[in-house]
């Protein structure tokens, strides 16, 4: 499977508080050390969820 | 392309000061897309919001912005709304800020049925003060002043802004972050007083000391209680135990209060 968006982290805005990671729901994203970062890049289906519940403007999906 | 939040927040202002998950700056993000969604002039566009964590927001959106006093916020946009009918006023706050300390003004712009969009982040708390219990605070509940329970009934905010007089109230959650602000828009294009209920986390003050184990154990609560009104009428007593309305429920057109005052000044000058 090929990813269908790119996925931005603004690593110096994300708390960690994990709320895009147990709401994606292809698993892309993981905690590490209190910052977001993605792991599995080609399972974005580019569902934007992790983006719109970000509460800290941390995460930019770029449709491909 | 993403979404682009940058344009609509004031330059050097992110990270924002909410802690890890609060659900503040998801009601943020909302409120920039139904301020685009409506595509406001930003220098005709007035957000108020009076003191707490929830009226921090303003403060960090690029429109004419007012951080008042705590519960204030209502009365400050009338005065903007009276003087300047051409503007668009927003409010913004918190539960508190609303329904404890500002109640009073609360009501009574919902009674005068003033063209504006209020806002009210509902996240059972004064978070910003360490957690004493709010007019929202669910009974059995924890807050620092009510270490054993909270003894009180609760103000249901959309059905207390109904009974005031608010013409457009709807609800919704922090996890319902599409709805946000198709809602607000929606109370933005209504005129007359439009209130919107956002049920929040505040991990921090609420969530702790409840027994919450994470931010997203709230989130899913969030999700779990909503039941959106049109679902709700075809579900009996015994299965909306526990749950919560959301979506549009209620909306009615009635005279709007500066179009009557402007009439009333003229009547009165004999124009
Ligand atoms: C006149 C006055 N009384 C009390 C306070 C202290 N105070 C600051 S914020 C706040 C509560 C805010 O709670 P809420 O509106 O629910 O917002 P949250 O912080 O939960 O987002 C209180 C009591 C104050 N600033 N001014
Ligand atoms: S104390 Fe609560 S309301 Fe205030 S920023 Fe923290 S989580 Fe949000």
């Amino acid at each position: 499977m090929s990813a269908k968006a790119e996925i931005e982290i603004i690593e110096r805005y994300c708390k960690g508080c994990n709320i895009c990671v147990e709401f994606c729901p292809t698993k892309v994203l993981e905690m590490d050390a209190f910052v977001v970062k993605v792991v599995n890049a080609d399972a974005c289906i580019a569902c934007n969820q992790c983006e719109l519940r970000c509460p800290d403007f941390a995460i930019k999906v770029h449709k491909l | 392309m993403a979404y682009d939040y940058e344009k609509s927040i004031r330059p050097g202002k992110l990270p924002h000061i909410w802690c890890p998950g609060c659900g503040h700056g998801i009601v943020l993000k909302g409120l920039i897309r139904a301020m685009d969604t409506c595509e406001l002039d930003r220098d005709k566009t007035a957000v108020v919001s009076g003191i707490g964590c929830a009226s921090r927001l303003p403060g960090y959106l690029d429109a004419c912005t007012l951080h008042t006093a705590h519960g204030r916020a209502a009365a400050f946009a009338t005065g903007i709304k009276m003087a300047k009918p051409e503007m668009t006023v927003l409010c913004v706050g918190g539960d508190g800020d609303g329904t404890a300390i500002g109640g009073n003004h609360f009501i009574h712009a919902c009674r005068r049925n003033i063209n504006m969009t209020y806002v009210i982040m509902n996240n059972y708390i004064y978070g910003m003060t360490g957690g004493q219990f709010s007019p929202c605070t669910p009974t059995g509940m924890k807050a620092s002043t009510t270490p054993y329970g909270n003894p009180d009934p609760i103000f249901d905010i959309s059905k207390l802004a109904i009974g005031a007089g608010a013409t457009y109230v709807a609800r919704t959650t922090a996890f319902h972050a599409t709805q946000i602000d198709k809602l607000i828009a929606e109370g933005i294009k209504h005129k007359g007083m439009a209130v919107i209920e956002v049920l929040d986390d505040c991990p921090t003050s609420y969530g702790r000391r409840n027994k919450f184990r994470s931010v997203v154990e709230m989130m899913k609560r969030l999700k779990d209680i909503a039941v959106p009104v049109t679902a709700a009428a075809k579900m009996t007593d015994e299965q909306l135990e526990g749950k919560v309305l959301t979506g549009v429920l209620f909306k009615e057109e009635r005279p709007e209060y500066t179009e009557q005052y402007a009439q009333l000044i003229q009547r009165v000058q004999g124009a």
